[in-house]
């Protein structure tokens, strides 16, 4: 870095001619990274997609079995989260450090409050028997309005095997995501961002906002699609 | 003439005292490095070792195939070695090897940048390779893997005693590396392109790593997940793929070949856009239908995304879906077949020197036409069905993959060779090694072709004694290929001491990356360059003259 880069604006790269391009730059590589990530999960929704419509009764029968007041709370939490940061975005912008670093480590608590839901959730899992594996047992039966339909355990089991992974990569998402914010709100109670210069700040909320939209096709997907009471 | 040299000139023979290559000397000032050329330097020396060593693997293979009995190896070693020889070649050595060698250093060249956007993240994804590369080979020397290189399920998952999840995992943070050389280059090409170099000015080489880095993002995702999915269920005996617990073994074939196929492009896509380069240069002349060669790039991606199902003709997919997957593999020759025209289109009435990396866009030309039309082969159910899992594939796509790819990548290192070292290689050493690797390839690969026909299925150590004659010509072949291949490392070494001085453009080419020093500075360009022609003007630039003498020093 030489004087003359400190002098104006000391987050210019020096390979950038000006800050605009390091801004466009900056958002275009962060939207796609999304598009990889949309890819990434694509592949399990995929999976999810043929074995429901192979196996409807057991994926039904699965569904019903989830905890849908922890997944609808953690819904809730997430959707709140989602608003937190929109507001750290816009504290950004108007150079409010204080109140910038407030709603950053709201939504660190925000995520990690799913987290820990997502954790009991768990537990209840093991406690029902509902983990693939050796110990998996699975004795429900699909209720097909008033019909009781026998469910194949190994088509349950596979139910239960999609919503470990899919939930088990989003709560990773989530892991990296509170990580992330966290350094943001150290970053930003350093007084790292300004009015002028808040990318940072700007594409980790385009992050936290995908992995909250990625659960808003799972929550339905898993917990909702085939409940009929 | 309309061209405005941005840059002070430097005399010919005269390399720059301050260039990137002396821009400080110690092992931190390269492993910490954000400079694209530098990075450049480092994936080349370990994209070359991973190179030797599915080199090695692939002549223990040729070893053992010499005669019909097993006697060099057993079945379950040469499972491990062919399946070594397959994931180091394609993971470690295929896909990275024209963009993240010729396309770290001269993108950002091309484009007039100083730097490529994100010059950390390019670091990192170079930091990946190699963690990749030490877990797969920590995997490797653990008693490696047996699974193919394609990991087909439910024997990867539930039945191999392998090293499954150790190089899956290898494959997966590989994958990473490469989305963000990818990422990277999206998002130089689209931001950092120097003032007056529109979409349609750009070098098709920059065009055709573009759309490579299309299907990066988009198709690598998909092999990580696929990747993630088989280590789960090899470690938490989940059923996604295994039939006994009610998956579907076929869903794994479809998610790997998604990725698997359009790597495919990702691979000979960057070769394409180096001879690209070379041809117009080597004939003086203006590329033919410019345009249509660099939107064939984008085609090729496109198409490249929805053939990936002509793999799974035999794995009980069903008739219609076979049906439309032959034809799209059909449509997807189309733009592959522009650019052969054109590229011949090019030389016609050209002014031709036969410099080796010319020699090397000829090979090209030739042998990727054999493999896209054998190609055209295998896209057709009947011929297809006869032929899979045979010699006759592995013969394909090695005319593809080794005729195509590392014809490209050896065609662009010699001709960028004195832009990336500021000297020459010995022309007579490398036109002798260029006809070494031509007659070595069709001596190994063209024997395949027939042995696949006659019925020899591929990945057994044994075979029936009258495959014999083939396999020991394809096995002469492998060896004078090993020649062709070691002589350049050696006489390429020699030429950073003892080559004679390039100067800036030795070639009298057109392109940004000749309009600065050889070896460039640091950051590229002492100005940024203002565009004011069109790509491949070679009717204005004048010819290079003979080179001088070499200079000792």
């Amino acid at each position: 870095m030489t004087a003359d880069h400190e002098a104006h604006n000391p987050a210019l790269l020096h390979h950038f001619a000006d800050a605009q391009q390091q801004k466009n730059a900056a958002s275009l590589g962060m939207w796609l990274f999304l598009v990889t990530e949309i890819m990434f999960f694509g592949g399990m929704f995929c999976a999810y997609l043929i074995y429901r419509l192979a196996y409807f009764n057991a994926f039904a029968a699965g569904s019903q079995q989830l905890n849908i007041w922890m997944g609808g709370i953690n819904t809730a939490v997430l959707i709140v989260s989602s608003v937190t940061v929109v507001l750290a975005v816009k504290a950004a912008e108007a150079g409010k450090r204080k109140l910038l670093t407030g709603y950053l480590v709201v939504t660190v608590l925000l995520g990690m409050t799913f987290l820990v839901i997502k954790g009991f959730e768990y537990a209840e899992k093991f406690e029902k028997h509902h983990v693939p594996g050796s110990t998996f047992n699975f004795t429900e039966k699909f209720d097909d309005n008033g019909k009781q339909i026998d469910v194949n355990p190994k088509e349950a089991e596979l139910f239960f095997s999609l919503y470990f992974v899919m939930t088990g990569m989003h709560a990773l998402h989530m892991v990296i995501g509170c990580g992330l914010f966290s350094t943001l709100a150290v970053l930003a109670w350093k007084g790292h961002f300004t009015a002028n210069y808040f990318t940072p700040i700007e594409n980790g909320g385009l992050y936290w906002h995908l992995v909250d939209i990625i659960w808003i096709y799972l929550f339905p997907l898993l917990y909702l699609i085939s409940r009929h009471t | 003439m309309a061209i405005k040299a941005a840059t002070p000139v430097i005399p010919a023979n005269q390399v720059p005292k301050l260039n990137y290559l002396t821009n400080g000397y110690g092992l931190k000032s390269w492993l910490l490095t954000t400079d694209h050329k530098r990075i450049a330097i480092l994936y080349l020396i370990s994209v070359s070792a991973f190179f030797f060593l599915g080199g090695f693997f692939a002549m223990l293979i040729r070893l053992e195939l010499l005669t019909p009995e097993g006697d060099l190896m057993q079945a379950d070693t040469y499972n491990k070695v062919f399946t070594m020889h397959g994931i180091v070649m394609v993971f470690f050595f295929l896909i990275p090897v024209v963009p993240a060698i010729l396309g770290n250093f001269v993108l950002p060249l091309m484009v007039g940048a100083k730097d490529l956007a994100f010059p950390r993240i390019n670091l990192l994804s170079w930091y990946l390779y190699i963690a990749a590369g030490v877990l797969f080979l920590h995997c490797m020397l653990s008693g490696g893997v047996d699974t193919g290189w394609t990991f087909y399920t439910p024997y990867s998952t539930a039945a191999s005693n392998t090293n499954v999840i150790e190089a899956g995992l290898a494959i997966f943070i590989a994958g990473f590396s490469s989305i963000f050389t990818g990422l990277n280059f999206i998002v130089t090409v689209h931001r950092m392109r120097a003032p007056g170099l529109t979409w349609s000015r750009l070098p098709l080489f920059i065009w055709s790593t573009y759309a490579t880095s299309l299907v990066m993002i988009l198709g690598t995702p998909v092999i990580a997940i696929t990747m993630v999915l088989v280590v789960a269920e090899r470690l938490l005996h989940l059923g996604i793929f295994d039939p006994n617990l009610g998956g579907d073994p076929v869903l794994f074939q479809h998610l790997f070949w998604f990725y698997s196929h359009p790597a495919v492009y990702i691979m000979i896509l960057p070769s394409m856009g180096v001879i690209s380069e070379i041809v117009p240069c080597f004939a003086r002349k203006r590329v033919f239908g410019y345009k249509f060669v660099a939107l064939s790039s984008v085609a090729i991606a496109v198409f490249g995304f929805l053939v990936w199902a002509h793999h799974l003709f035999v794995a009980g997919i069903s008739l219609y879906a076979a049906l439309v997957f032959s034809f799209l593999s059909f449509v997807v020759a189309v733009p592959s077949a522009i650019k052969v025209f054109n590229w011949t289109a090019t030389l016609y009435k050209g002014s031709i020197t036969y410099a080796t990396p010319m020699l090397y866009a000829f090979g090209f030309i030739g042998l990727f036409t054999i493999g896209g039309l054998t190609g055209i082969m295998l896209a057709t159910i009947g011929v297809d069905v006869h032929v899979t899992d045979t010699y006759f594939v592995i013969a394909h796509f090695h005319y593809v993959m080794v005729g195509g790819v590392l014809m490209g990548y050896l065609g662009g290192l010699h001709f960028w060779w004195p832009k990336i070292t500021g000297r020459m290689y010995p022309e007579g050493w490398a036109k002798l090694s260029a006809l070494f690797v031509f007659v070595g390839f069709n001596l190994t690969f063209f024997p395949q072709f027939i042995l696949g026909y006659l019925g020899m299925p591929r990945r057994y150590w044994q075979y029936p004694p009258e495959y014999q004659v083939l396999n020991v010509l394809s096995t002469a072949g492998a060896s004078i290929l090993a020649v062709g291949y070691l002589l350049p490392m050696i006489y390429l070494l020699w030429s950073l001491r003892y080559g004679p001085l390039a100067g800036d453009n030795p070639w009298g080419a057109a392109g940004l990356e000749w309009k600065t020093a050889s070896p460039p500075p640091t950051f590229n360009f002492d100005e940024t360059p203002v565009v004011t022609w069109e790509a491949y003007n070679y009717d204005e630039i004048p010819e290079p003259k003979e080179l001088e003498a070499p200079v000792a020093r």
